[in-house]
């Protein structure tokens, strides 16, 4: 595809500009930053992973690595704001996850070690790591704010911190990983996944995409689970102090 | 309190702040043990924080405050609420039955409740045994209430906390818990303090009484002070002329 042919998929941009011009919708301005921001994101990434692949140098591999988790912990932590510490709690989340699926990937020769593979396997664990993580940290929260009396009865009958929020945490671990698991029931059947569509538009064999894809799938249901255990058991303890009191969430700045 | 009583919880100059809010303004004085203390006073007073300091779910942001001659600091936060139980007015019940939220306190010692106890506590507080496999969410505010008091005993506290326990519920119930709470305090010795609105049921149970108003103890002695109290304050709240 050149820049030519790429032009002229911006007449998918315009299609909902026009109909939101029309019915009124008021959605052109958040449309069109969208568009503006994936094209110049998007091709800096380009230019980028090209200036890395072409370098063939493992500390641009790393550099490219934290950039992604750095982007995924800044957009992230506004979720967990009422949390304390909560930005070194997903940074951590997301190195841990990186370390462990690359670590398998990468130990066991499943892929090769080069910046081809390595580069946007990190992408999609961290990218699903990050969306996990929001989901926790929207449905802990929640959970926390609505079920103080319930926290407070366990503590005052002699429970644990950990025993008084387990209902609560488990509450949001579940509902922030039935999502992956469930788009993982019904994948092939509803939708072709992006990556392994990708890689058959490309030319390669379906089999062989299907195989990535696999792959790309257990590790995003290890992801899932890992991020919201780990994002969970790094954050409960800060809702309690060393008297076993339950604090208040912080008030959110953000 | 008369000075031949023990003290069981002392309050010496005790403040407690919160959210830039000073709630509780220099507090003395004691609980006498194995009595009934009744704490009244308008909404705000700080009733209920004065309780979730006795019972470690807060702590005073300076003073001294004492269980049985100890600073409440010194104990172990969980052995000092298993000895400081607390009931409050919402009674809240976790998800299952009756029977998981009486053993409550007990599976949280990794235990179970032996099915005999669990029966004997249900009519310690007036509920039927055939209550034990009921939903707990199904209950009346009054049966919560007793649940919620027997449930608390499992922990045979020294000292029990009854925040406003009659408060939303009818006169059957209000005088059925009236009589629970005697019965615990003859039965097991058992040290209450209740926070309550309804100054005839303070006067009926209570053996001693705090007046309290805007974070600070105004009265404190026999509950017959609140026949005829000194205090201007307290003359209004007694009248009902204070809400």
């Amino acid at each position: 595809m050149n820049f030519l042919t790429l032009s002229l998929t911006l007449i998918f941009v315009l299609i909902p500009l026009i109909l939101s011009k029309t019915l009124k919708l008021g959605l052109e301005k958040d449309s069109l930053i969208a568009t503006v921001r994936s094209i110049i994101q998007l091709l800096a990434v380009g230019y980028i992973l090209q200036y890395v692949f072409n370098a063939e140098h493992f500390l641009f591999i790393v550099l490219m690595v934290l950039l992604m988790i750095g982007a995924a912990t800044q957009n992230a932590r506004k979720k967990g704001a009422s949390i304390k510490g909560i930005t070194w709690k997903l940074f951590v989340t997301f190195v841990i996850i990186e370390i462990l699926t690359q670590g398998i990937l990468l130990g066991l020769q499943i892929v090769p070690p080069t910046p081809q593979y390595i580069i946007p396997i990190s992408g999609m664990v961290i990218g699903n790591s990050m969306v996990l993580g929001i989901l926790f940290l929207n449905r802990f929260i929640a959970e926390v704010e609505n079920q103080q009396d319930e926290t407070e009865l366990i503590l005052s009958l002699g429970g644990t911190p950990k025993q008084a929020i387990h209902r609560q945490l488990i509450a949001a671990i579940k509902a922030s990983t039935i999502p992956t698991i469930e788009s993982q029931k019904t994948i092939g059947l509803v939708q072709l996944p992006g990556m392994m569509s990708g890689q058959i538009i490309a030319g390669a064999d379906p089999v062989q995409a299907v195989q990535f894809q696999l792959l790309i799938l257990f590790l995003l249901l290890t992801t899932a689970v890992v991020t919201s255990i780990m994002l969970g058991y790094l954050s409960y303890p800060t809702l309690f102090n060393q008297r076993m009191q339950f604090m208040k969430l912080k008030q959110e700045t953000e | 309190m008369n000075t031949i009583e023990k003290p069981i919880v002392e309050f010496m100059n005790v403040n407690y702040s919160a959210d830039g809010l000073h709630i509780l303004k220099d507090i003395s004085g004691s609980f006498p043990e194995g009595k009934i203390t009744t704490l009244v006073g308008p909404s705000g007073a700080g009733k209920s924080t004065l309780f979730r300091l006795c019972n470690g779910l807060s702590s005073p942001s300076s003073g001294e405050l004492q269980l049985k001659g100890k600073s409440i600091h010194e104990y172990d936060p969980i052995s000092l609420r298993k000895n400081v139980g607390v009931a409050l007015q919402s009674a809240t019940m976790i998800k299952g039955t009756v029977l998981d939220n009486l053993e409550l306190p007990l599976t949280l010692q990794g235990q179970k409740i032996a099915l005999t106890k669990a029966e004997e506590l249900l009519q310690d507080v007036g509920l039927d045994e055939s209550f034990l496999y009921r939903n707990a969410q199904d209950l009346s505010g009054g049966q919560r209430q007793k649940l919620s008091i027997a449930r608390t005993l499992v922990n045979k506290p020294k000292i029990l906390l009854l925040d406003e326990v009659t408060s939303s519920l009818d006169r059957v119930s209000q005088h059925d818990i009236e009589e629970l709470i005697v019965k615990i305090n003859k039965k097991y010795a058992t040290t209450i303090i209740w926070i309550t609105h309804n100054l005839d049921q303070a006067l009926k149970i209570g053996h001693y009484t705090w007046v309290m108003m805007e974070g600070e103890v105004i009265e404190t002695g026999e509950v017959s002070i609140l026949h005829h109290p000194k205090n201007e304050r307290v003359q209004q709240f007694v009248k009902g002329e204070l809400e």
